[in-house]
């Protein structure tokens, strides 16, 4: 982690859908390099939060400053950003009408960020790091969850996104691949990835977090390392959460 | 009846040709105008979707026959007559082409608009995520996946409309049941002559639907 360096700064985020008020104004800063793990009852904005990150929820008021480019600008070019920041979904979400190998290759090539050949060669090295290197030639219905997961982070890795978002990456799978989705997420931690990740895997957050985020009802009530925030919470609701979770 | 197809068959399979040419013509703008239309219904535009919403409930909402007489007469007649515009005329194949492209154009933007809504919408989120513009995940993923499940309604339609050329008979376009219809009048000989057609349609249609069938098949190998 490096903090001298603030990557995403969030200022007052606010998020109304209709009359619905899922954010509140939620203010905070990530680091480069820093893993930060959101916690939280089911509909407490956690997912929201992290879907405004990369803009795929427009916001309401407030402001998201990513690499000092403010993305809630109109004028900034949201599509450049996500080539930057990627994002791994509960339900991997992996294209069906392509195998492995063209899944990873789709986006790189068609943004013209390398040619076919450093594509393919990319591809080759985000799969062998997530362990699938068999896998190329498959189609996403052939792959068991823990896989189609993995593969949806090779996905990301292969556009060289330096911050990575994962919404509740493991909550889809069966309990016997959680391991091995988390296993590849400690990995990236290790090497220095920006990673926000809201899950519900507590002992993930607990060994690989270095700050861990509370929320609930649209704000984040309590922040800290995760000794602090496991080993001694200070907000009732979070002891609350706590107390029904571990 | 070999009679009646010794001596008229040539008419007849002339005639059908003329049948498959309409609905050629009409199917191919149809494609065009439901695949425009149907992707308005599912943009965020409200003037879009107002407009998909407009144009197939209006379509939907009036018969053919009424459709087909209202571009054959009466565009030429609001143009001439009231507009005094002048020397607007439709050929009957103009007329059925534009008719048959409308309403086939309709029911297309229907299916290809629950095509496209069939595809879960993660899909287009990881899309978009990864930096790809709405249109170009539009077309690398949504489509390609939506095509699969609008095939058989799209043939099912095409045979809708293919079997619909025999209302533009009212307006005169020598297709095959306005042909038919010269070869009673001159026969007297219905039954016969009518089960020819009848035959003649059937034939038709089972070949399209032997060539859907094989295309769906080859679809589906290609991209499970």
């Amino acid at each position: 982690m490096n903090p001298d360096n603030v990557k995403i700064k969030v200022e007052n985020l606010k998020k109304d859908f209709g009359h619905l008020k899922v954010l509140q104004g939620v203010s905070t800063g990530i680091y480069e390099g820093e893993v930060v793990v959101v916690i939280g009852p089911s509909g407490s904005g956690k997912s929201t939060f992290l879907r405004c990150l990369n803009q795929l929820e427009e916001v309401t008021e407030g402001r998201i400053i990513i690499d000092g480019q403010d993305i809630t600008d109109p004028k900034t070019d949201i599509n450049k950003l996500r080539e930057r920041v990627g994002m791994v979904f509960q339900h991997f979400n992996l294209f069906n009408n392509m195998n492995v190998l063209r899944n990873l290759m789709l986006a790189p090539v068609d943004l013209k960020q390398c040619g076919k050949e450093e594509a393919k060669a990319r591809a080759l090295t985000m799969l062998e790091r997530v362990g699938l290197q068999d896998k190329i030639n498959a189609f996403p219905h052939q792959l068991s969850g823990g896989q189609k997961q993995r593969v949806a982070i090779a996905r990301s890795l292969c556009m060289k996104s330096d911050i990575i978002l994962f919404d509740e990456p493991t909550s889809a799978l069966d309990p016997e691949m959680v391991g091995e989705v988390l296993d590849v997420m400690k990995e990236l931690a290790r090497e220095g990835m920006t990673m926000v990740v809201v899950t519900h895997e507590m002992g993930f957050a607990r060994e690989v977090a270095n700050r861990v985020l509370f929320m609930s009802d649209g704000s984040i009530l309590e922040e800290g390392t995760p000794e602090e925030v496991f080993g001694n919470p200070q907000n009732p609701r979070t002891r609350d959460f706590l107390n029904k979770v571990l | 009846m070999i009679d009646i197809f010794n001596k008229y068959g040539t008419i007849l399979m002339t005639a059908m040709g003329q049948t498959l040419l309409l609905a050629l013509y009409g199917l191919f703008f149809a494609c065009i105008i439901g695949l425009i239309v149907g992707i308005m219904s599912v943009l965020k535009n409200k003037f879009c979707r107002g407009f998909a919403l407009v144009f197939v409930n209006l379509i939907r909402g009036v018969p053919m026959i009424v459709l087909a007489y209202f571009i054959f007469f009466g565009i030429p007649f609001l143009c001439n007559s009231i507009m005094k515009i002048g020397g607007v005329t439709l050929t009957a194949l103009q007329a059925g082409t534009i008719c048959l492209a409308l309403n086939c154009g309709a029911y297309m933007a229907e299916i290809i608009r629950a095509g496209i809504q069939s595809v879960d919408i993660g899909q287009m989120e990881a899309a978009r995520s990864l930096g790809l513009p709405y249109w170009r995940a539009m077309q690398r993923v949504i489509l390609p996946q939506a095509i699969r499940t609008m095939i058989p309604s799209i043939i099912n339609q095409f045979i809708i409309t293919l079997k619909d050329t025999s209302i533009l008979s009212v307006i005169g376009f020598p297709e095959l049941v306005n042909t038919a219809k010269n070869v009673v009048a001159a026969t007297f000989l219905s039954f016969q002559t009518w089960g020819i057609v009848a035959v003649m349609y059937l034939i038709v249609i089972l070949l399209l639907q032997w060539a859907a069938k094989v295309l769906e098949r080859r679809l589906k190998y290609e991209s499970r």
